[in-house]
């Protein structure tokens, strides 16, 4: 028994920092990339330390023809709406579905459940018509307004909800508080984890959306960044700047580390409040 | 009598705050999904051309192509091939690292910070990266032909028998973290007594791992591979950005959702035969979804 647990501990160990390991190489391997000039990283060399250490490949992309500082702010902007109109958007549908008795909530629950089941696909080619039609074609709109909402992030408001306590509203409602204001005030400020989860799932899917970018900016000065990072890399036909694409690709990905890092905690916070339901 | 009228009163009131908050949510999912829907249903029925914005009743010639079209089958081939190798392998690898990380093991926090980086990153990031690891000048060809299982240096992009495996390996690495944090969140519930006491017993870390663990995520081994499954049958970022939309070379990259993306909106110019092939896609995911969950309801049976 005891010789077992001598061995379990640096297997585990070992398993954890091969992963690790496996899962950072790609990340290194990019980000090494970025400080090499381009005939180092298309010499087929496989040191990680680059030879000839340059920053070029940085100031390239704020000097060069292609448009990275723009597509950097568009996926900003981008981002920063889409997540604000989804955590007022959602928590509002929670709040509704949770603590307010109206008739066809219901039916509203099982509607909304309903849409879970559809995959992207059947939808992406009505969706593009629908966007063409109102005129949102190579506009932001096209891609923040038809996920301004999202089901499962109803859901999970929803549920946070259904744990308040009723009696906190009705006091406060007693007092004249009106339902508006018990959102607003009481139940908002108390539900800042949860949406600190949803926000920072929320922002990455809008960060990191491809399709909906490339289905619907054709503009170049309208693109986003992956979107950026696919035209640079296909452009050049059989011919990848892959010091530009793998630079840029770094740089994509600064934003939400630093987002990863700060929200961290509430993140964490969140994930633990859903464990221990 | 006054009392009762107040109630009414909250009751209205009540009603239009429901309805106000849960209204823009109702408006933005009638329009892109509801309606989208039966748009959808209905093109699937029509010979659908888009430059010149004609819908001709076809009934169902766009369903019966599907079945005789050789590159529609491959593409269902890839997609099948797809699922079923990288559903149940991260499956399988989540629940194995979560486990690990949930053992008393020092620097959690560090290895957590790690494994969730390829779940933070684009897809388009990552196959950018991914792309140029398997280029010809890539550290692929470097580190193989330097451990001889490379012979010489090879554009892996462009052979047709390896593209879709690395696009499953792509996958499985960036899709592990994110089903081993939903796991590692779930094992909190396990309680530690119980690990504790089949130590005591002198069960093996594997014995543990096999007949506490394994049971007790049931549920969420359930959830997480079903969420695979719709997932993977859906894939389309890395094979558009792999193969620049074409699914080549040779169609080896060719999954449905890319396929379906080609009819639409290249020049084939065939809305409706997309849309037929898009509403099959879903039958089949609902079917195997559906076939997966009973699966898992059948297990339980016999443990």
């Amino acid at each position: 028994m005891k010789k077992q647990r001598k061995y379990a501990k640096p297997i585990l160990y070992t398993i954890l920092i091969i992963y690790a390991l496996i899962t950072l190489y790609p990340f290194l391997w990019a980000v090494s990339a970025s400080f090499k000039t381009f005939k180092e990283i298309t010499g087929g060399g496989a040191s990680i330390i680059p030879k000839n250490f340059t920053f070029d490949n940085y100031i390239n992309l704020f000097t060069g023809t292609a448009k990275y500082t723009k597509w950097f702010f568009n996926s900003v902007f981008i981002a920063v709406t889409g997540t604000l109109l989804n955590i007022i958007l959602n928590s509002m549908a929670g709040y509704a579905l949770a603590q307010i008795e109206f008739k066809g909530s219901k039916a509203f629950f099982s509607l909304l459940i309903a849409t879970l089941t559809i995959p992207g696909q059947v939808l992406m080619i009505p969706n593009y018509l629908i966007i063409k039609a109102l005129g949102f074609m190579n506009t932001f709109s096209a891609i923040i307004i038809p996920s301004a909402i999202n089901v499962t992030y109803i859901f999970l408001m929803r549920q946070y909800f259904m744990s308040f306590s009723k009696q906190v509203e009705e006091a406060a409602r007693i007092d004249g508080v009106s339902r508006a204001g018990c959102f607003f005030r009481i139940a908002l400020p108390l539900s800042r984890s949860i949406i600190a989860t949803q926000a920072t799932f929320i922002f990455l899917g809008f960060w990191n959306d491809f399709t909906k970018a490339m289905l619907y900016l054709k503009d170049v000065n309208k693109f986003t960044l992956p979107l950026g990072i696919q035209a640079t890399q296909s452009q050049s036909s059989g011919f990848t700047m892959w010091n530009e694409t793998l630079t840029f690709s770094v740089v994509s990905m600064i934003p939400i580390l630093i987002m990863y890092i700060v929200l961290n905690k509430y993140f964490m916070q969140g994930l633990r409040m859903e464990g221990e339901k | 009598m006054k009392m009762k009228k107040k109630m009414n009163r909250n009751m209205v009131s009540d009603h239009i705050q429901a309805y106000t908050f849960i209204g823009p949510a109702i408006i933005i999912l009638s329009i892109f999904v509801y309606i989208s829907i039966f748009v959808a249903i209905y093109m699937s029925f029509n010979q659908v051309n888009l430059f010149k914005w004609t819908f001709d009743f076809n009934g169902l010639d766009n369903y019966r192509r599907i079945f005789t079209e050789d590159r529609i089958f491959k593409a269902f081939s890839n997609t099948t091939k797809f699922v079923a190798v990288v559903a149940p392998t991260q499956t399988v690898l989540a629940l194995i690292l979560a486990a690990v990380l949930n053992s008393k093991i020092r620097g959690q926090k560090g290895f957590r910070l790690v494994y969730f980086l390829p779940t933070l990153t684009s897809s388009t990031a990552l196959t950018m990266i991914f792309m140029f690891i398997f280029s010809i000048s890539g550290p692929f060809n470097t580190i193989g032909m330097a451990l001889g299982f490379v012979k010489e240096a090879t554009n892996w992009l462009n052979e047709p028998k390896v593209t879709l495996k690395i696009i499953m390996i792509m996958n499985i690495w960036s899709t592990i973290p994110y089903y081993m944090t939903i796991y590692l969140s779930a094992l909190q519930d396990v309680p530690m007594s119980l690990y504790e006491a089949a130590e005591v017993d002198g069960a093996s870390p594997f014995k543990r791992f096999m007949n506490i663990t394994v049971p007790h995520m049931k549920p969420i081994t359930s959830f997480v591979f079903i969420t695979g499954i719709i997932g993977t049958f859906q894939m389309f970022d890395q094979a558009y950005i792999f193969s620049n939309g074409a699914g080549g070379p040779q169609n080896s990259t060719l999954t449905v959702a890319l396929m379906v993306y080609q009819y639409a909106f290249s020049l084939l110019n065939d809305m409706g035969l997309a849309s037929a092939v898009a509403i099959i896609l879903a039958v089949v995911i609902i079917i195997a979804s559906l076939a997966a969950n009973k699966l898992n309801k059948s297990e339980k049976l016999y443990s």
